[in-house]
């Protein structure tokens, strides 16, 4: 029977390799760069307000500025906008947290067609989920590894 | 031999044509029977829009040949969705049979060839044979939520919002059928969804090289040779392949993914899906044959033949391509 591993011609594999078009990597370096650079800059433009206008300090000032950009990325999701950025600036603007804010947001958009509890709360971490999962367990990994270092230090 | 001869000629009487707002301003626009300024067609999901599309195609067919729907005796349809429900739940609504193809992107000529032969065989006297696809269902199937904020690679291809219906029958004015090659399923080994042009060109050209073959036929017979959705990328690589086993079709091959969109960066390789070819012939190479600007011309739709389990599981995507000969 013929399987995946099988089927591989390594002739056209290589020549599909060599002709295809790619990516423009500095074009979406810069772009990245300036709009995740942008994005950086709003938040850090919100905690110089917060902690100047309103004398907020430590854990609380950070926590107020992550909700902040977590609910205009939420709300830019939700206006249609967000994904117009994602397709310019890519990578800058999925790794700030406004982009972890449009993976859940979008996708509960999107399967509210299927219901609330099936569709909408269901699929909501369809494309989160990963990062929650890999983000807690590599927490606990460098957690055990600190403990350890510092039984000795 | 996988070439169907058919001794009657069955020809298609009828077509309509059904495309979305993006489609409506492309460079076929002009041809497309009903233009949609909204995607969601007044419905509340993508789903339903789809299933209304493929159904007002459907009616509109059926009053383009002065015809009734107890006229028609067989659907063949099928669509890009799990368990191709757009078609089904359009031809609910019909009181004739109903055959539910699945081809991929390939299923508008499968569903040809397949209402071809039932008619030129005399079984059925009128066969209606549609697909659709819509960009917004085959998005949230097989990639990512519509509103996540990510960025489209240069190989991908735009899933046409829209679709289209032919009613073959065994009189009547209209496009002769000739005959049609069942091509048979090719797999290279590609594993990137993105790449689908790439999956198929072996396919369609192993299609077109069994077609030259078991016809005698020549690239110069052919006015146009019609790829379905190779896309630009997908299309050197087709014209590579063919002409490496001696057929040259630089000058009559065109791509229906290339025709329907205005190149723009968006859409990057063209457009795709089980609606691209189908809107492509029954607008604008419909009416070329009908008037007679076009003489022959030989529909190949391809399919990449994946799902979205498979591709998780690291399958490779195999590929086909059915080709049908049409005359004016």
């Amino acid at each position: 029977m013929k399987t995946a591993q099988t089927c591989k011609n390594k002739n056209y594999l290589q020549y599909i390799h060599l002709t295809s078009p790619r990516t423009n990597e500095k074009r979406s370096l810069l772009r990245a760069f300036l709009v995740g650079g942008l994005i950086c800059c709003i938040g850090q433009g919100i905690r110089y307000g917060l902690e100047f206008g309103f004398g907020l300090k430590g854990d609380e000032l950070s926590s107020y500025v992550s909700m902040i950009m977590i609910f205009l990325g939420a709300l830019l999701t939700g206006l249609g906008v967000y994904d117009r950025i994602g397709k310019f600036a890519g990578g800058g603007s999925i790794v700030p947290i406004t982009g972890f804010a449009n993976s859940v947001v979008s996708p509960a958009m999107e399967f509210k067609t299927e219901g609330y509890i099936y569709g909408l709360a269901a699929k909501m971490f369809i494309v989160a989920g990963p990062i929650i999962v890999f983000g807690i367990a590599s927490s606990v990994l460098v957690g055990v590894i600190y403990y350890v270092i510092y039984l000795f230090v | 031999m996988r070439t169907v001869f058919f001794k009657n000629k069955p020809k298609i009487i009828a077509t309509s044509s059904i495309a979305g707002p993006k489609e409506s301003n492309g460079s076929i626009a002009g041809y497309i029977e009903t233009t949609l300024d909204d995607d969601m067609y007044g419905e509340n999901t993508f789903e339903k829009a789809e299933t209304k599309m493929l159904f007002k195609v459907f009616e509109k067919t059926i009053q383009n040949a002065k015809l009734t729907p107890e006229n028609v005796d067989v659907i063949i349809a099928g669509d890009l969705l799990n368990q191709i429900i757009s078609a089904t739940f359009a031809s609910r609504n019909f009181s004739c049979g109903f055959l539910g193809a699945y081809n991929a992107c390939a299923t508008f000529t499968e569903a040809l060839t397949l209402g071809a032969t039932l008619v030129d065989g005399g079984y059925l006297n009128t066969v209606l044979c549609g697909t659709s696809s819509h960009f917004s269902s085959a998005e949230r199937q097989y990639r990512y939520p519509l509103e996540l904020g990510c960025t489209r690679p240069p190989l991908s291809q735009w899933t046409v919002t829209g679709g289209g219906a032919s009613l073959i029958a065994k009189e009547g004015k209209g496009v002769k059928i000739i005959n049609a090659t069942v091509g048979k399923i090719v797999d290279f080994g590609v594993t990137d969804t993105n790449n689908m042009g790439a999956a198929m060109a072996p396919a369609a050209a192993d299609t077109l090289i069994t077609h030259f073959k078991e016809t005698g036929f020549t690239p110069d017979y052919y006015d146009l040779i019609v790829s379905g959705d190779l896309g630009a990328f997908g299309s050197r690589i087709f014209k590579d392949l063919v002409w490496e086993k001696g057929f040259d079709i630089e000058k009559q091959h065109v791509d229906c993914g290339e025709l329907v969109y205005n190149i723009c960066e968006q859409e990057y390789q063209g457009a795709s899906g089980a609606g691209c070819s189908s809107l492509v012939f029954n607008s604008y190479l419909y009416r070329k044959l009908l008037d007679g600007k076009l003489k022959r011309i030989l529909l190949m739709a391809t399919g990449a033949l994946l799902s979205s389990v498979s591709s998780q599981q690291g399958e490779s995507i195999p590929g086909i391509a059915h080709a049908v000969c049409l005359e004016s």
